[in-house]
């Protein structure tokens, strides 16, 4: 049984055994090997002081990508290369040269006090390695797309201006750094890492597992009815962080061969989304089924998030304001669910019991997410309303869904985050809606009374995102939003960030 | 996005735009801060237990569960304080180290626990159990008014009679504004390591802006001299204000620890207790009311503040005192009143942060502005200008303050005039009327808003600093001085004006980490003033080393000192040429001083606050920014569409860095007026304290025409600093423009009504409530 994990600290490996496995990278970083220039901003995945790459080999090429430490378990560096800020510099005989981001990042001005900068650099190098900026480098980078790139990382100093300006030096190079440089010497040193099976390890009564097969976790959930599943850490990381909650028993889903699988099924009319699939590896899928889903996921977390937080794991822990449910239940997705007993699917509302309560038996695990794929007449939008419009939790998540046939409403699917304990469907609304005609001269009067049955289908609460007052009459007026978008060509809503005018 | 700094005229040090000092150390990860520094053998970690209610009694603390955690060391409370137990910055003993008998808000601490690494000293702390008896708390300004709770006693300021001229004036209106906290959220929080010295002394190193008050508190803690004590700080991961008086707690608890264990003791904050423990920006409550003529030139101002101070004093007198040295911001007030209400609550002790009250106060009289303009159908912008202080070549004896402070520098009349024009601001808010008139879910609102920003501290004996410069015999020179770096570049600048006044290169100078045994009884680095003050400080230094090696080469040389010159690393002495290092060896083996101190008072200064009058600021930093907006009126949502700013440094000792000051001090007041929003639940306790749910600005708040320009040919009035100005704070409040450009698009809802009462931070929610009250009450 191996007790240990194998991976590359830059350019050298590491082989640990005898650690907590459930320290993060970010503790082993500072602590263990005192590399202290990962900074700890907020140990909970959300200012990017800690974002570290980790490398993988994807069909034969390096893939770099952008992670949090902060919240990343150290046994998932098993197999990889992690990259931290320190490794970037190139030493020579002609003294120190920087990488081109680091460089980039000192020309511009791009730090100032500097304890985000570490953070910065990294989200920097990952883009800059990134293959379609590197096929596309310069002019496509617009500003929509820088920001997107830099949501995960907070400054309180600069403004961000002068790290725009960096990005923008920085990609108007060719894509070459010491990195691409040894690209095969550095898969040659991975690939003996790769194992093809299970990753066990224990340390003190702690047990970590990275199990191959569906039938390797059920047969752990049986011998471990209490573990933790986890599938990206962004949620459960939080629980260790900050709730200083321990566990006996941690099984990670990201290895298992069934779960990263994305299957589009044109006869089934159906996209199934395995459980540990990230949203940074859904997204080109969702969004090409969905375009409408594309504004919200590029705000969903951020970059370090997306590359580690999974559907499943959104899914999986009932929380009532994530963003993902609300989206897919508008759609009429349904969720297979999967235990050595057997497999099951169901509605995926009907998961969500209660506030803290979901229908998960003793055993189960979720294994995917299934979407029916768009119908003629459908309507479909996605709409996330926060403080901040990137990287911040909605106070109200909409998803309106609709299918018309000769101009009147003969399906209609309505449902809404942040507004109960659960994400939960506007029953009484669509009711309202269904058999309507759905243009100009009927919307008063369905609008108010689709308006007081929003009114009844949700009691929603006060708290620090929104209170109850201001979550309804949003969630009203975006109901009306979405019949303006569906009926009217006139721009309804602002545009994106980075934009210089409305959507028109 | 384009960002002109002004390239550099001059060959030398000064006026160039070079990087930041650690720019390098900071992109490869290697600038040290104080978590990163090599950990001394036997290092301890410190946590802490705090209360979890808002006001009590303590009935009972009970460790014993925290003292048996495995790693534990050491569990500390009051009653192992050696003398002082209290870290108040002015000696108004009113804020415990560790709460003794009383807790009074949710987050003070109780207990500190040590253990052999972090993770266990976090976990021990869990385990304590407190028996506290609840007792009533005060939670607002409202019901610390009704009780009158106050952190001191309030305090007015006027000039003839306000009442009178308002009730004389054509116009009157009144209204209410209020504007809410801000946390610091510096990256870096509050960490700090205490090592253990012969003689029971101790070594700190801190993150903190205010070295010698820390200093101070950690040896009256501990009943020793002050000279039993050092404090050093290499660079901080941002301040803010947050670490001027907050940061002294978390250090002296290390030296509690490192006192009574013998070991070294390093504490960090985890964020989460970072934001709940540590003080932020005093929330505001402004009523005014105004009259004015048909212009909308005001002729009597009455303006009542009241803010909220939280448990115990700290800062908030000198606060509040400076948001009502700006309760005028760039305005003449013929009559005026102006009171100012210091309220105590029982939530944590709110501070400094950058502008330091003045935010506060500008907002009251912009919203004033505003509202006359709302109220007479005018363009803002006129009725801004008309009430304008005199400029250069206007004297209409419009020109001083409700302080008696005579204004001798404004150039906003041209400035404004320039960036109105640059912006193309009229053309630009016609275009917005017409589209508001066609969109119909979107709405846009354009303002123009000035900055005066008084520069020196108003508590005049903290105008002062120190620095000590060494010239080695090698010819290199070792700066140290009394102000502490925290990004805003302040070590490079001073650099930049000692290599200049050698006439040496940059690399010349080793910048070295701020110290308290190497300059003593140092003020904070605050109130903008750090370059300022220790420029001037290690400039006066220079001068006397310089003056001693131009007499020892006059005297070696028989040259007189007037053909003594240094320039370009070299000193030519008559018709004979050395170079720096050479001369510097030659005056060393002729037995000379290389090493001084230098000292340096602001001069002028001067205010009486028994009659609220003076001087109390050397001189004024002006600016003003145009920020366009569009919001969405189905929800309230909005985006930044432009802005353009037009500021004031004086002749910017270094553009690169003063850029950096103005652009992220813009958004960080972006970020004040709109989305950070600090939420407590009804028990006091704070609710928003870690970033998933306390939103600063993210890159995509920023827009991308954003348009940053350091006023060209600026030169200061005053003799400053090669003719510099101070930066730090002023262009937080060019933010102010974004908050009024909001209320401007709310009001096209309903044009031609009262301007609608929106307060900050404008969250989408608070945007949308306001437009449905439009809606709904359209008369």
């Amino acid at each position: 049984m191996p007790e240990s994990i194998r991976f590359l600290l830059g350019n050298e490996l590491q082989e640990l055994s005898g650690f907590d496995p459930q320290m993060t990278v970010l503790e082993w970083l500072r602590t263990r090997v005192r590399r202290t220039g990962t900074k700890e901003g907020c140990a909970e995945g959300d200012c990017g002081a800690c974002t570290v790459a980790l490398g993988e080999v994807v069909d034969g090429a390096m893939r770099y990508r952008a992670f949090n430490s902060c919240i990343q378990l150290l046994p998932t560096l098993d197999g990889k290369q992690l990259v931290t800020v320190e490794d970037l510099a190139v030493q020579d005989a002609s003294g120190e040269s920087l990488h081109p981001v680091q460089q980039a990042m000192v020309d511009q001005h791009g730090s100032q006090c500097g304890f985000c900068t570490p953070g910065f650099v990294m989200s920097l190098f990952t883009l800059f390695h990134q293959p379609a900026i590197q096929a596309t480098n310069g002019p496509a980078l617009d500003r929509q797309r820088i920001d997107e790139a830099l949501a995960g990382n907070l400054c309180r100093c600069t403004g961000y201006a002068p790290i725009v300006r960096a990005v923008v030096q920085a990609m108007e190079q060719a894509p070459v750094d010491q990195f691409s440089n040894r690209q095969e010497e550095l898969v040659a040193k991975l690939q003996p890492l790769q194992r093809d099976s299970m990753l066990q390890l224990e340390f003190q009564g702690r047990r970590f597992f990275a199990p191959r097969t569906l039938a390797e976790v059920w047969e752990l959930l049986r011998l471990y009815p209490a573990a933790q599943l986890v599938a990206g850490a962004t949620d459960v990381g939080l629980w260790m962080t900050k709730q200083l909650r321990v566990f006996d028993t941690v099984i990670s889903l990201c290895q298992v061969s069934e779960l990263p699988r994305i299957e589009r099924d044109e006869a089934a009319g159906t996209i199934a989304i395995g459980a540990a699939v990230t949203y940074t590896d859904a997204l080109a899928t969702l969004v090409s089924a969905f375009p409408e889903m594309r504004r919200m996921l590029s705000r969903l977390g951020a970059v370090q998030v997306r590359n580690a937080g999974t559907m499943g794991g959104n899914i999986a822990n009932g929380s009532p304001v994530g963003d993902m449910p609300p989206a897919l239940i508008a759609l009429g997705a349904r969720l297979l669910l999967s235990s050595s007993a057997g497999r099951r699917e169901i509605p995926l509302e009907d998961y969500f019991i209660e506030y803290g309560k979901q229908d998960l038996q003793p055993g189960e695990c979720v294994e995917a997410v299934v979407l029916p794929l768009p119908v003629a007449g459908q309507h479909y939008a996605v709409y996330k309303l926060s403080k901040r419009f990137d990287q911040d939790v909605s106070a109200v998540c909409a998803a309106f869904c609709i299918r018309l046939q000769d101009g009147k409403v003969i399906d209609a699917r309505i449902c809404f985050g942040g507004m109960a304990g659960t994400p939960l469907r506007a029953r009484s609304t669509e009711q309202v809606l269904l058999g309507q005609p759905w243009n100009d001269e009927t919307l008063p009067q369905v609008m108010t009374r689709a308006r007081a049955a929003l009114a009844e289908d949700y009691s929603p609460l006060s708290d620090w995102r929104a209170s109850r007052e201001y979550r309804l009459l949003a969630a009203q007026n975006l109901l009306r939003r979405f019949f303006l978008e569906t009926t009217s060509t006139e721009p309804a809503q602002l545009c994106g960030p980075g934009q210089a005018g409305t959507r028109a | 996005m384009k960002a002109k700094a002004p390239t550099a005229q001059h060959p030398l040090a000064v006026h160039q735009a070079l990087p930041h000092d650690s720019a390098i150390k900071h992109v490869t990860g290697r600038a040290h801060y104080v978590d990163d520094l090599p950990e001394p053998a036997g290092l301890l970690h410190v946590y802490v237990g705090t209360s979890r209610v808002a006001h009590g009694r303590i009935r009972q603390l009970d460790l014993e569960e925290v003292k048996r955690f495995p790693g534990v060391c050491a569990v500390l409370t009051a009653a192992d304080i050696p003398a002082v137990n209290d870290i108040s910055p002015m000696h108004t003993l009113d804020e415990e180290l560790l709460a003794s008998e009383f807790v009074h808000f949710c987050g003070q601490v109780l207990f500190a626990v040590a253990a052999t690494d972090r993770d266990s000293a976090r976990r021990a702390a869990r385990l304590a159990r407190m028996d506290i008896e609840e007792l009533p708390a005060i939670l607002d300004i409202e019901s610390a008014l009704a009780q009158e709770a106050y952190v001191s006693p309030p305090h007015e300021m006027q000039r003839s009679d306000a009442r009178a001229a308002i009730a004389a004036a054509a116009h009157r209106l009144q209204g209410e504004l209020r504007t809410g906290g801000q946390d610091h959220f510096y990256l870096e929080g509050q960490a700090a390591m205490s090592v253990p010295q012969e003689d029971g002394d101790l070594l700190i190193y801190s993150s903190t802006q205010h070295p010698s008050e820390l200093q101070h508190l950690a040896a009256q803690m501990l009943g020793r001299p002050d000279n039993a004590v050092t404090v050093e700080v290499r660079r901080m991961g941002g301040a803010f204000g947050g670490k001027e008086t907050q940061a002294a707690q978390w250090a002296l608890l290390t030296a509690l620890v490192a006192h009574q264990t013998g070991r070294p003791a390093k504490l960090r904050l985890d964020r989460d207790d970072d934001m709940i423990s540590t003080g932020k920006r005093h929330d505001f409550r402004i009523r005014y009311e105004v009259g004015y003529d048909d212009a909308g030139l005001i002729s009597g101002a009455d303006i009542e503040l009241a803010s909220l101070c939280g448990m115990s004093a700290d800062l908030s007198g000198p606060i509040n005192d400076r948001a009502m040295f700006h309760s005028d911001n760039a305005y003449y007030l013929p009559n005026v009143h102006i009171l100012s209400y210091r309220c105590r609550t029982n939530t944590v002790s709110n501070t400094a942060f950058r502008g330091f009250g003045g935010p506060q106060g500008m907002m009251g009289i912009e919203r004033i502005m505003d509202a006359i303009a709302a109220d007479l159908g005018l363009d803002p912008l006129q009725v801004r200008r008309a009430n304008l202080y005199d400029g250069p070549g206007r004297d209409t004896g419009r020109n001083v303050t409700p302080y008696h402070m005579t204004v001798e520098d404004n150039i906003l009349p041209q400035l404004m005039d320039e960036l109105e024009h640059a912006s193309a601001y009229r053309e630009r808010r016609a275009a917005i009327a017409e589209f508001n008139l066609s969109s119909p879910v979107t709405r846009r609102g354009i303002a123009l808003t000035p900055v005066k920003f008084g520069i020196a501290f108003t508590t005049t004996f903290m105008n002062q600093a120190g620095a000590l410069v060494h010239v080695y015999k090698d010819g290199s020179i070792h700066l140290n001085h009394g102000g502490t770096e925290m990004g805003q570049g302040l070590f490079i600048k001073v650099a930049q004006v000692v290599a200049d006044a050698f006439r040496v290169g940059l690399e010349r100078v080793k910048i070295t980490a701020t110290n308290t045994s190497k300059v003593p009884n140092t003020s904070a680095t605050a109130a903008s003033s750090g370059t300022d003050m220790n420029a001037m400080a290690a400039l006066d230094a220079c001068t006397t080393i310089r003056q001693r090696l131009v007499t020892f080469a006059a005297g070696k040389y028989a040259v007189a000192v007037e053909e003594i010159r240094f320039e370009h690393e070299m000193v030519r002495i008559g018709t004979i040429e050395r170079t720096f290092a050479q001369l510097v060896m030659e005056a060393y083996l002729g037995r000379i001083s290389l090493s001084s101190t230098g000292y340096y008072r602001t001069p002028k200064i001067h205010y009486d606050r028994a009659t609220a009058s003076g001087r109390p600021f050397l001189y004024f930093a002006y600016g003003a920014a145009v920020s366009e907006v569009e919001i969405d009126t189905l929800t309230g949502e909005y985006r930044l569409r432009q802005v353009d700013i037009l500021h004031d440094v004086g002749r910017s000792i270094n553009p690169a860095i003063d850029l950096g000051q103005i652009e992220g001090g813009f958004v960080q007041g972006v970020g004040w007026l709109t989305s950070e929003e600090l939420w407590w639940d009804q028990k006091g306790a704070l609710r928003t304290h870690a970033p998933s749910t306390y939103k600063i600005p993210v890159s995509s708040d920023v827009p991308e025409k954003f348009h940053v320009n350091i006023w060209p040919g600026g030169e200061s009035h005053e003799p400053a600093i090669h003719r510099s100005k101070a930066v730090g704070e002023p262009p937080l409040m060019l933010a102010i423009s974004v908050h009024s450009a909001i209320n401007q698009a709310i009001a096209s809802v309903r044009p031609g009504r009262a301007l609608p009462a929106l307060d900050a931070p404008a969250t989408p929610e608070k945007v949308l409530l306001c437009i449905e009250r439009l809606r709904r009450h359209p008369a």
